[in-house]
């Protein structure tokens, strides 16, 4: 698959560390305003796939390798279930053991913001992986 | 406002008949697109901004998967003849349809007015929630709180479907037998 216009790289080249940033808050904040780990995960992938459609295969695989992704993938899960596990040592399964904190302050609501990030971690490489299995292993190097 | 969203359920409603019923490919996936940001905006005026954000980031993704993935492909066009079978088949569906519609009309009346929730728990959510989990933003804290057994599943549920799709469509590890179609 190669890439796509100079005007599309160029734009491309200046939006996709906004796109980044914007899923990042989303995944981060996503227990104090609209959002959460699912929407930001989409989000960090659609700035990978934006990056695997203007500048080809290749070089978006440099950044983040099919494996890598796979890896990250797995990271996300079993950081999700860790959280999950961690409540047992206060009493059952998903117990909110961390200090609730201040309401409104980013390290508040306990373990709120840890499971935003692995499920965001999650989601995120689990989608970019599913748009390259699906578009970019098996259509043909015609551009 | 209701008038805005019967508005709006028109408008989708319009946009999946032609998205069945156009012949390009193309059209038929941006009308699919159009349903879809029909449904965020209708999620933004009932004051649902999590579901507005997931749905729109959702379809934008789907969208270019479905323009990258179906639209490349060649079009194949099915010559189409009405058959006796066919006829009867779409005279069963529409019984069918009118038959639940007429059914579904007389259970409605029935039901809570709309945005009237059925049940009391969450009402419960809404009062204790902020207290309990510490969370300024209600779903997140339902989501990873409160029903945090739910959000495993679907994360392990993603996790399988996308482990499936790479063992099916992969390339490695693929013995390659005589008389195979080569692979791309």
């Amino acid at each position: 698959m190669k890439g796509m216009s100079l005007i599309v790289r160029t734009i491309t080249r200046l939006l996709v560390g906004f796109i980044l940033v914007y899923g990042a808050h989303i995944v981060l904040y996503g227990h104090l305003t609209p959002g959460g780990g699912f929407a930001g995960g989409v989000m960090l992938a659609c700035a990978l796939i934006l990056l695997v459609l203007a500048f080809g295969k290749e070089a978006a695989l440099d950044i983040v390798s099919e494996n890598a992704a796979s890896a990250w993938d797995c990271i996300g899960a079993l950081l999700f279930l860790l959280i999950a596990l961690l409540g047992l040592t206060g009493g059952y399964f998903f117990r909110n053991v961390l200090d609730k904190g201040k309401p409104f302050d980013l390290l508040s609501a306990g373990t709120l913001m840890w499971s935003n990030i692995a499920i965001g971690i999650k989601v995120g490489a689990c989608l970019f992986l599913v748009f390259l299995v699906l578009a970019a292993f098996r259509i043909r190097d015609e551009g | 406002m209701i008038f805005l969203l019967y508005l709006l359920l028109l408008f989708m409603i319009a946009g999946a008949i032609i998205a069945i019923e156009t012949k390009d490919l193309l059209s038929s996936v941006i009308c699919v697109g159009a349903i879809g940001l029909g449904l965020a905006i209708i999620f933004l005026l009932l004051g649902a901004p999590d579901l507005a954000i997931v749905q729109v980031v959702v379809e934008v993704l789907s969208l270019v998967l479905l323009l990258r993935v179906v639209v490349k492909r060649e079009d194949v066009t099915i010559a189409h003849r009405y058959r006796y079978g066919e006829v009867f088949a779409t005279a069963t569906a529409l019984v069918f349809f009118g038959v639940f519609i007429v059914l579904a009309s007389m259970a409605y009346k029935e039901m809570p007015a709309f945005g009237q929730p059925i049940l009391n728990v969450s009402q419960r959510y809404i009062a204790e929630g902020m207290d309990k989990v510490g969370a300024p933003n209600l779903v997140t804290g339902i989501l990873l709180d409160y029903r945090a057994y739910d959000t495993l599943g679907e994360a392990t549920v993603i996790f399988t479907a996308i482990i499936g799709s790479l063992v099916i469509l992969r390339k490695r590890g693929r013995i390659r037998h005589e008389g195979d179609e080569p692979h791309s």
